[in-house]
């Protein structure tokens, strides 16, 4: 890049999310210096000092991309994502979370009352004998207090706003990443304002997964811990509930090679759009029986199928939420 | 965000009637219910059918999409197991129906409102029958309208939120 180019403003914002997704920019280790070389730091309150005012005070547009990590719980992060939507001209759903509501959204099988219920009252950890809840407004003696909203329910950041890409994984991948930066530096950035997934391909990660399919049918299903499985054969052949027909590839399928099933982080694969019910319309394919009975209670072996066919994907399902 | 109003339907109005869609397979079910047909069997108007040439080829997906877009209930019916005109699509079928009833259950959706039973072509009695009981289990049960609940939680872009790009 020429000294007479302006460098790129990049901005990173966290909402509700765990902090990988800040952790997995680092990810790219010593390019992170050529990312120097092109690029600003404009906002990135993991790493910078930066107060929400400074972004307020920027004019609109004023950062190139922005990234974008965590779901929407509270009023305080659909704030700043509309904030940050008017202040940069590429606004980008970096990892799960952000795109597809990612483990935040599980909260989503439970209630507000119920969530607080475990978190405040009813744990054997907490000690609240006075049943204190959090307050949106509080009356002190030194005057007013206000804490965000908690919403009803976790929703994506392309609920609240648009959001022109998405990079998923939980988190993404560093060359993955590193792509996607390089396609921004170049300018070279396609379609826009589409919610365009970057960083990852259309095809599941059996497409990508060294294992070998040997059409044995599923006889029984175990948990990660109660089995060694055969380090050549697919994972759900075995009988372990691998994710990898539903999820899209682009991690490399790491998990996989790790001897783990995959859990999904990529999101629903191309047309997919729940990726749980084409999570159980695969392990209906892949049971041999003709016994309704047998059927009925080789499922019912499997634990907590909805945590576990959702765990990534439960706020871009159909239903997304508990009644 | 304003607070979410409590503007859903919790009582069934007097204008409401339940919704159910209903997947059927070509060879049996659907035959079934075309002979409930030609029998001239009563049973409530409340089921849009469905045709798919296999209850194998109901993608457990389709009957979350029509609850997620308002159906009140779901009913997947196929032939018997050992009667499948493809030999074994319903074997399949066998398999994802009670999975999908466990994660719909975890999702809130009471088991009444997810019917799945096997419907053979000469079964147009027990066909007019499931209908008509489904369909009063689901009355009793009141609306589902889970895009209004979704609406009401700030979900998607309901009139609390300004579009999109604003």
């Amino acid at each position: 890049m020429s000294e007479a180019t302006p460098k790129l403003k990049v901005g990173m914002y966290w909402a509700a999310s765990c902090g990988g997704c800040d952790i997995s920019l680092l990810e790219i280790g010593p390019r992170l210096i050529d990312l120097i070389q092109v690029a600003d730091v404009v906002f990135w309150p993991c790493a910078a000092d930066f107060k929400y005012q400074h972004v307020a005070d920027y004019p609109d547009g004023h950062i190139d991309v922005c990234f974008y990590n965590g779901s929407i719980r509270t009023s305080e992060q659909e704030e700043l994502a509309r904030l940050l939507r008017k202040k940069a001209k590429c606004l980008v759903a970096y990892g799960s979370c952000a795109g597809d509501g990612g483990i935040p959204a599980l909260a989503n099988l439970k209630d507000t009352k119920g969530i607080f219920d475990a978190s405040y009252h009813n744990n054997p950890s907490i000690d609240n004998p006075d049943g204190v809840e959090p307050q949106h407004i509080v009356e002190t003696e030194f005057g007013q207090l206000e804490i965000p909203v908690f919403y009803d329910q976790v929703i994506r950041l392309k609920d609240v706003v648009q959001v022109d890409y998405e990079i998923p994984g939980c988190p993404p991948q560093a060359d993955q990443v590193w792509k996607v930066i390089g396609l921004v530096a170049s300018g070279a950035v396609p379609l826009r304002n589409a919610a365009l997934r970057v960083g990852c391909d259309d095809k599941s990660i059996c497409d990508e997964c060294h294992r070998e399919k040997r059409n044995t049918r599923i006889t029984a299903f175990h948990r990660p811990h109660e089995i060694i499985p055969d380090p050549d054969h697919c994972l759900l052949e075995q009988g372990v509930v691998c994710l990898g027909p539903a999820t899209r590839s682009g991690c490399g399928g790491l998990c996989t090679k790790a001897g783990l099933p995959c859990r999904g982080c990529y999101g629903p694969a191309g047309k997919v759009v729940d990726m749980g019910t084409a999570m159980i319309s695969a392990i209906g394919s892949l049971i041999d029986t003709e016994d309704e009975e047998v059927a009925r209670k080789l499922v019912a072996q499997i634990a907590d199928p909805t945590g576990t066919f959702y765990r990534f994907s439960l706020g871009s399902s159909h239903l997304k939420a508990r009644k | 965000m304003a607070q979410p109003q409590a503007s859903r339907e919790t009582a069934a109005s007097p204008a409401w009637e339940p919704r159910i869609i209903a997947f059927l397979c070509y060879w049996c079910s659907y035959t079934g219910a075309d002979n409930a047909g030609i029998a001239r069997l009563k049973y409530p108007a409340n089921a849009d059918i469905i045709r798919l040439n296999c209850s194998g080829r109901i993608d457990p997906q389709l009957v979350t999409a029509a609850f997620s877009r308002g159906a009140d209930g779901v009913m997947v019916c196929g032939c018997h197991p050992g009667c499948c005109h493809y030999i074994s699509g319903n074997f399949k079928t066998m398999v994802r129906m009670p999975l999908l009833q466990r994660v719909l259950e975890d999702l809130g959706i009471e088991k009444e409102r997810f019917v799945h039973e096997w419907v053979s072509a000469s079964e147009a009695e027990k066909f007019s029958k499931l209908v008509a009981q489904t369909v009063e289990n689901v009355r009793a049960l009141g609306p589902l309208n889970w895009p209004g609940m979704l609406h009401d939680r700030g979900v998607g872009h309901g009139q609390d939120r300004k579009p999109w790009g604003e």
